[in-house]
């Protein structure tokens, strides 16, 4: 039965994109058929950073609005062959995102693939709320600061209460904790949050710690997945993380377990 | 503050009876089949004259009568509703109040087959002389409370059996019990209830309340923060004490 996954954190800028892109190559390299769509009309980004943006012909948009069909819009990844990227529209907003039109293209997808990784766009309004509600488990994106941890605190509970397993009463969607970002340095300086302090803030499970790193960007600028960089300690974290994700025990890597009390001095101020 | 404590407003719920269906005596017989099925319901339940269309309701012997009627039924007359000028004195001479008109909702529960019978909530202020509204039981919520969030326990005491985080709003007309971190706002006594107390498992709040009476974070005294307390209105003065 395929699974829908949403990559969500409210905040923008954390790095739900390149998770997306990670986590779904990550998969794609373990065996399973997955396909990432990208929720982020109107500021499509997923496609560059996949390293498809040259093929982008139709998109999300146009096989909602039924201009185009599934097979016309899917692009496949030429380094992996079990991975699909579905583009977004550049040229719409989040508007055109249509429910009916989501759920009839998400239960096409369905017939097709294991996975279905869903790129939400950052924020709470139209757009997000799209990207999450048909998910059957949710990925949060988490930098180790408090504004990144409120905001994901506030998507969780959107999670909880909007999304349409929550609507139905069915069992809730399976919620993930992933910290990027992560610099045990800083972290052991007191400049950072850590994971103990996240953890203890959103209580949810931690699926993966992904240490900042200069391997992130360069894979970004480079359009390949940073999960196909296994060389790199984030490639690494991420791979760590999707395995996770199967139900497998991994230890927790590029973790310093320094404990801090400093939550209470952040948030005694707020 | 006894002055700010008069005009704190209150919501409660009323019975209306038209005056006209006193004089029924179908209706005596509904009502009383109607008290008999549910004893509790009614016992001493707060009940408001609506005067529309019974101008000939004038004399302060007539509204004794249907005082004296409906405390039969165990039901207390406390006040009108749609009265004429003159209809109004004679009210306030037998100690009636008067209730501002209120579109009358048919209600959702028992009181509809009381013929006519119906819940309405009467305005604040003039319904001092109301009975106190009965006590719900309290309201649980057993799941992490998000930022975001407002969990509002109308009447009742509110419990939490998990975190509250930063940005979630905790709001009851009771006492607001956090078995876990208290890191958001939580109000108490909402209603005016200046008994209303906060327990909280760890104290981390953005703001506590109590009846209007409020401290914001920096407010708290470290030495409490992060500590299990209890919090409580003193002579008016809100006061943290470590559990």
């Amino acid at each position: 039965m395929a699974k829908v996954v949403v990559i969500t954190s409210g905040k923008g800028g954390v790095g739900k994109t390149t998770t997306a892109a990670a986590f779904a190559a990550g998969l794609a390299l373990r065996g399973h058929k997955t396909v990432v769509i990208d929720f982020d009309v109107g500021l499509r980004n997923l496609d560059l950073i996949m390293g498809c943006e040259r093929r982008v012909v139709f998109d999300f948009i146009n096989v909602i609005n039924g201009d185009a069909n599934l097979n016309q819009a899917l692009i496949k990844d030429k380094r992996n062959d079990n991975l699909y990227i579905f583009p977004t529209s550049q040229t719409r907003d989040k508007d055109a995102l249509k429910r009916e039109g989501v759920e009839r293209v998400l239960d096409e997808l369905k017939q097709q693939f294991d996975y279905i990784i869903c790129d939400s766009p950052a924020g709470i309004e139209h757009g997000a709320i799209t990207a999450l509600y048909f998910a059957d488990a949710a990925i949060i994106v988490t930098n180790p600061e408090v504004s990144s941890v409120r905001d994901s605190d506030r998507i969780i509970g959107i999670l909880a209460s909007r999304s349409r397993r929550a609507e139905r009463s069915e069992p809730p969607v399976e919620l993930n904790l992933l910290l990027t970002r992560y610099d045990p340095g800083r972290v052991s300086r007191g400049e950072m949050l850590t994971v103990e302090d996240v953890k203890e803030i959103l209580s949810i499970p931690l699926l993966g710690v992904i240490p900042e790193s200069e391997s992130v960007l360069r894979a970004s600028n480079t359009g390949t997945p940073v999960s196909f960089d296994a060389e790199s300690p984030a490639g690494r974290a991420y791979l760590d993380a999707v395995a996770r994700f199967l139900g497998e025990q991994r230890e927790m890597r590029f973790v310093k377990p320094e404990r801090r009390n400093f939550l209470r001095v952040l948030f005694g101020r707020a | 503050m006894a002055a700010g404590n008069l005009v704190q407003g209150a919501l409660f719920t009323v019975m209306v009876v038209r005056a006209g269906m006193l004089r029924d005596a179908a209706f005596a017989h509904d009502l009383a089949t109607q008290v008999e099925r549910s004893p509790r319901f009614f016992l001493n339940a707060p009940v408001v004259l609506d005067l529309t269309g019974a101008a000939d309701f004038t004399s302060p012997a007539e509204f004794a009568e249907a005082r004296e009627l409906l405390s039969e039924r165990t039901l207390a007359l406390v006040g009108v509703q749609n009265a004429q000028p003159a209809q109004l004195t004679a009210a306030a001479a037998t100690g009636l109040a008067s209730f501002a008109p209120t579109a009358t909702q048919p209600s959702r529960r028992a009181a509809r087959p009381a013929a006519g019978a119906a819940a309405v909530m009467a305005p604040p202020a003039t319904a001092a002389a109301a009975a106190p509204a009965a006590r719900a039981s309290a309201r649980l919520v057993a799941i992490p409370v998000r930022s975001g969030t407002q969990i509002y326990a109308s009447g009742t005491d509110l419990i939490v059996t998990a975190s509250v985080s930063p940005g979630a709003e905790l709001i009851a007309d009771g006492s607001i019990h956090v078995y876990g971190t208290l890191r958001g706002r939580a109000m108490a006594g909402a209603g005016g209830d200046t008994s209303a107390r906060i327990f909280c498992s760890r104290l981390e709040a953005e703001l506590v309340s109590i009846a209007g009476r409020y401290l914001v974070s920096e407010e708290l005294p470290p030495e409490q923060r992060g500590s299990p307390v209890q919090i409580a209105l003193v002579d008016d003065r809100l006061t943290i004490t470590r559990n």
